[in-house]
């Protein structure tokens, strides 16, 4: 903005309403932020999420990161139906740190996960976009000396008899009105936005290269920095030469932190050229040195042991399994997954006079504020964060241990000095880093009776806990982590004899929340086990589970219901040289089902198509849900078919980059058919709930096929190996 | 010092010869809708138009671009990108957004080759481009689309 901009936005900082004019970057990343001071002196009650400027735009300043997810789109469509803004004045932009006033409603302070985005939102912005709507009218009947009930706004235009007004000229005048306290909302049955297939606010940007992300800042006088980290997961620096980095042209200095050692160049191709250049002895005497296939056989030797904890039980299920007519055992072996967003994990920090600016993919933006603010050793209220768009994160940026605001802070840090750098991971670093979906065994046993009717179910999960030892193990009781083994309990179904237990396994290896958490297990172990007795009892797979359901899980009910509709099941699991499998859902409060079609090529599944019907309560944005559940599908096929982290003899991760750690392609893409269920029940989130059911579908459709269960992942370590 | 033209203006850069394309563009030309994804030709995130063909700017070292013709996202105005990106937004394709610009490059790369593709020339030309958020549902649909769009 103009300096002239700048004098005019100072003078009416009163104002709920801004009256300059924005420069117009797009309708992501308008540039409002710039406009407004970042502990929100700027903002104006009741509410810190809208801004209305002199030339119409309203910019919603969104709390939550922009990943990919739809969140912009998704939370500015809310306030544009309260406000009765028109959609092409709507523009959106990150909110600044501020834990109490964008907060995560779910979570007591601001971030964003668990799918909670659009449900955590869907009052509070509805609310916030009633009550500017309730002001600018106020401000109308002000204005034109008449009563505020007779005033009506339609798509941005207020009106009352001949006299119609924008929003923009009645900015100035809405700022004076008191903001109301309790403003009503539409009824669902005037929508004019929710529920309809809107134009995202970024695509524009992402389609044209003009969006920036965190590694496209510039600052004068900044410098790259890449950070050689240990090879193995919990190693440390034993001692390292830097004599032929610094040699290296544009490589400026070489410091030792707390992350690994630190390359300082004038350009990000120099960084890495010097960091090859580095020698490094590691201290790996409090790393991981077990192979993951040891590690795995450990886990899987723990079952049984008296660590276990029991997550969930009803009935007896020992009793139960001894009075069984026939017991089944199956043993799962899920590995660990990286996220592997596309944007590697980056930063950017500017120091300057005692205070500080960090840009970058801020999911949890007041634990990375502590952790740059403790690096640098200032107080966090003098570190400014700013959060960015990002490439990707499916959990990845929601560090409660703040890593990478740590290992930024630390590089400035080391510097020693005011300025500004960059951090970039490569490829490498990320897949080589840790924070990986724990690697888990479920081992289940189960029980029919004579007529082919599950009487036991008892599973046992062993895995690394996401939560201990940060900041969220405050939210485990009795020493459970319901992250671990979510979605093995709690299940639909009817089993009157069931128990869950969760063993605790430890390592040096980090350990992270990857795109549906303890799901992206759960659902296969259970889906699959629970087909497989079906299978054993003679049930067919979509009638044998509406027959298990309990009675009052309806939502399940129908989403199962309606996808046997959409796929034309008919009972018959093989058809025309291709197999069909189904599997059912529940994450994150939204009910999933889906229908997998599976060809053989070449002893390898090939899916062509998938049927999912979704209950994610109202539909909000339809066309971004749609979008949601597609990717998810396709993100969980990745790992399903593909994907493993693994680690040698030695503790040597396996993978380096996508020619090892093999993401899926669009020659692998299935067709994806998605129909969301109508319902007036509030909004949860779709981020993640498309993910879980894609596994089991393929698993239980190949086992129709192919007459074998896959309990080994990825299919590629299992299947026509 | 290497001479090259970039979205049809000569630019001079004076980088060691075996900097790679891509670091150039971003770090000194300012142009960062290529992206970095992997540095091994493995993603397409840094796809760029070469005289006239996709290349993978990552693994493109600097000193074998004397007189070359670049072209990045930035300045890619050719019909079938127009097309693309007019697509890409109707269907809203992006979701992080991240390998868009790769894409876009190589889908308008595609169909200046193959005015209407098919599913399998599609999936030969786009299996080097990764997206994460697996959009790729939507890419083969908005080549489709576009495909349609420039013939008339």
């Amino acid at each position: 903005m103009t300096h002239q901009n700048r004098r005019q936005f100072l003078a009416s900082a009163a104002g709920l309403t801004i009256a300059v004019a924005l420069p117009m970057k797009g309708r992501a990343q308008s540039g409002a932020a710039n406009a407004f001071a970042a502990d929100g002196s700027g903002s104006f009650a009741p509410n810190a999420f809208i801004r209305v400027a002199a030339d119409d735009t309203v910019t919603v300043m969104i709390k939550h990161i922009e990943i990919g997810q739809g969140a912009y789109t998704g939370l500015a469509t809310l306030v544009a139906e309260d406000l009765d803004a028109d959609w092409a004045q709507m523009r959106a932009e990150a909110a600044p740190l501020d834990n109490e006033k964008y907060k995560n409603l779910f979570f007591g302070l601001q971030g964003t996960g668990g799918s909670t985005g659009l449900a955590n939102s869907y009052t509070q912005m509805r609310k916030a976009g009633a009550a500017a709507r309730a002001m600018l009218v106020q401000a109308a009947a002000a204005e034109w000396g008449v009563d505020a009930s007779e005033i009506t706004v339609t798509k941005g235009v207020i009106t009352h008899g001949d006299k119609t007004s924008t929003f923009g000229p009645m900015a100035a005048k809405a700022a004076e009105m008191t903001p109301p306290e309790d403003p009503p909302l539409k009824p669902a049955s005037e929508f004019v936005y929710i529920g309809t297939d809107l134009p995202r606010l970024d695509s524009p940007s992402k389609s044209n290269g003009s969006a920036m992300f965190t590694m496209d800042i510039d600052i004068d006088g900044m410098e790259t920095v890449v950070v050689a980290h240990p090879p193995m997961l919990g190693g440390t620096v034993a001692s390292y030469d830097d004599t032929d980095a610094v040699a290296v042209p544009g490589v400026t200095a070489v410091r030792q932190i707390p992350q690994g050692v630190a390359v300082y160049a004038t350009s990000t191709a120099a960084a890495i050229k010097g960091r090859s250049m580095l020698s490094v002895e590691w201290d790996t005497s409090a790393a991981e040195t077990r192979s993951s296939a040891q590690m795995m056989d450990d886990f899987a030797a723990m079952v049984g042991s008296d660590t276990a904890k029991t997550a969930e039980s009803a009935g007896d299920v020992a009793t139960a399994l001894e009075n069984a007519a026939q017991t089944v055992e199956m043993e799962f072996r899920f590995p660990y997954l990286a996220h592997a967003p596309l944007e590697p994990l980056d930063a950017v920090v500017e120091v300057k006079d005692g205070s500080a600016t960090a840009w970058g993919g801020w999911q949890f933006p007041g634990f990375d504020n502590q952790s740059v603010a403790g690096a640098l050793g200032m107080d966090p209220a003098n570190v400014a964060m700013v959060t960015m768009l990002a490439g990707g994160s499916f959990g990845r940026r929601a560090q409660p241990s703040a890593h990478i605001g740590a290992e930024i802070g630390a590089i400035a840090a080391a510097a020693g000095r005011d300025g500004a750098w960059k951090l970039v991971w490569t490829r490498e670093d990320d897949l080589h880093g840790g924070y990986y979906r724990p690697m888990t065994v479920h081992h289940l046993r189960g029980g029919l009776d004579a007529d082919g009717n599950i009487t036991a179910w008892h599973n046992t999960v062993v895995n690394q806990s996401i939560m201990a030892g940060t900041p969220m193990e405050a939210m485990m009781q009795d020493g459970l982590d319901p992250t671990s083994y979510e979605g093995a309990t709690k299940m639909p179904y009817d089993l009157t004899d069931m128990q869950v237990d969760w063993i605790r396994a430890e390592s040096p290896v980090s350990v992270l929340w990857w795109r549906s958490v303890g799901h992206t297990h759960t659902a296969y172990a259970t889906e699959v086990f629970l087909d497989h007795l079906l299978e054993l009892g003679g049930k067919d797979p979509v009638q044998g589970r509406l027959d298990l359901l309990r009675p009052d899980m309806t939502r399940d009910r129908v989403v199962l219901e309606r996808v046997a509709e959409m796929a034309g099941w008919d009972g018959q699991k093989v058809k025309n040289g291709k197999g069909y499998g189904v599997a059912l859902h529940e994450s994150f409060s939204t009910y999933t089902a889906q229908i997998v079609e599976v060809e053989d090529k070449d002893g390898f599944p090939k899916v062509t198509n998938v049927w999912c019907a979704v209950d994610c309560g109202v539909a909000v944005t339809p066309n971004v849900i749609r979008a949601q559940i597609e990717g998810g599908i396709g993100f969980g096929l990745s790992s399903i078919l593909h994907d493993e982290l693994s680690l040698a003899e030695g503790g040597m991760v396996e993978q380096s980059n996508f020619d090892t750690y093999r993401v899926l392609r669009i020659n692998e893409m299935p067709n994806v058919m998605v129909d969301i269920i109508a319902s007036e029940v509030d909004p949860t989130g779709v981020g993640e709930p498309g993910t879980p059911p894609i596994g089991p579908a393929l698993a239980n459709a190949w086992r129709a096929l192919k007459g074998e269960n896959v309990t080994t992942l990825p299919f590629s370590k299992s299947v026509g190996a | 010092m290497t001479t090259f033209t970039v979205n049809g203006e000569e630019r001079t850069v004076d980088v060691p010869g075996d900097t790679p394309l891509l670091w150039v563009l971003r770090d000194e030309l300012k142009l960062t809708g290529t992206k970095f994804g992997c540095g091994v030709a493995q993603c397409g995130a840094c796809t760029v138009m070469l005289d006239g063909t996709t290349r993978r700017s990552c693994v493109t070292p600097v000193s074998t671009l004397e007189g070359a013709n670049i072209t990045t996202i930035e300045g890619l105005d050719t019909p079938e990108a127009e097309a693309v990106q007019a697509a890409w937004a109707k269907l809203d394709v992006p979701q992080c957004g991240w390998c868009q610009s790769g894409q876009v490059v190589s889908a308008s790369a595609l169909l200046y080759e193959i005015p209407n593709p098919t599913d399998e020339d599609i999936d030969n030309a786009m299996a080097g481009n990764i997206c994460r958020c697996a959009t790729y549902v939507r890419i083969r649909q908005g080549i489709k689309d576009a495909a349609k769009a420039l013939e008339t």
